[in-house]
């Protein structure tokens, strides 16, 4: 998995690209938490390049949003969601935990 | 007339038990789920049923070791896609967790048992056996929906 992310006015966005589980799921993590000690909680979260996404990485997303959501300073928005995964999300009860946009321009112009 | 449960085909591999094989193990699933001619959706759903399953033998039975195995075989039928893994860890029944609350408010989502809801989901059966020869855990896939 590689993941690079952008800062833009009003938030970041993150994009991972291959898969997400178990052995890189940590990796995952750590994207997140970096933005998130710069004391940044608006992130968007590019899923076009991302294959597979396992419980391990439903488990970062899941806290990272906790922790955005928290003092509402800010949440994980989620784009361009690829239609498997986007059934891995339904099935887990996600996709009313996070907003999701067809586009990225969109997911980071909500903010 | 009686199905046939016969295996046409039969690939087996084993696999160091540890999270960087993971990524290898999806590879062995995909080629085999895609021999079985499942849908883009079908081999997804396999992909990720026995991603989590390793991952659960890793985890669970193994404790994180880096010592033991995971035995992957897949077998086509005619009706079929069957894959077998075989740990020699602790024993750990995935039918034994209960299901989490997917409707629960996000402060109260606890973050285990979604790779249980997908081996459950997406796959149309999962057969669980332990002994001292070791931990099975079968999971199927119909290629097609069964006939009634």
């Amino acid at each position: 998995m590689q993941i690079t992310s952008a800062q833009y006015k009003h938030c970041d966005l993150v994009k991972p690209s291959g898969r997400i589980d178990s052995a890189t799921a940590p990796q995952f993590a750590e994207a997140l938490d970096q933005i998130m000690a710069k004391g940044q909680y608006k992130i968007a979260i590019d899923f076009s390049q991302v294959e597979f996404i396992s419980s391990a990485g439903l488990r970062v997303l899941i806290n990272t949003q906790k922790l955005c959501k928290r003092y509402n300073r800010g949440e994980v928005a989620l784009a361009s969601v690829p239609e498997n995964i986007l059934s891995a999300l339904e099935l887990a009860g996600f996709t009313t935990l996070f907003k999701i946009y067809e586009d990225v321009l969109t997911a980071v112009g909500s903010f | 007339m009686e199905v046939s449960r016969k295996p046409l085909i039969v690939h087996t591999a084993v696999f160091p038990a540890r999270y960087e094989s993971l990524a290898s193990i999806s590879q062995f699933i995909r080629q085999a789920a895609a021999q079985a001619e499942l849908d883009s959706t079908g081999v997804y759903r396999v992909d990720s049923a026995v991603d989590e399953a390793c991952s659960n033998i890793i985890e669970h039975a193994y404790g994180n070791r880096v010592t033991g195995n995971i035995e992957c075989t897949c077998q086509i039928d005619d009706t079929a896609l069957t894959i077998i893994l075989r740990d020699y860890g602790r024993p750990f029944n995935p039918n034994a967790i209960p299901e989490p609350d997917v409707t629960a408010p996000l402060e109260e989502r606890t973050d285990h048992g979604l790779g249980l809801l997908f081996i459950r989901k997406w796959m149309d059966e999962v057969h669980y056996e332990f002994s001292e020869q070791g931990n099975t855990l079968t999971l199927v896939k119909y290629r097609k929906p069964p006939k009634q």
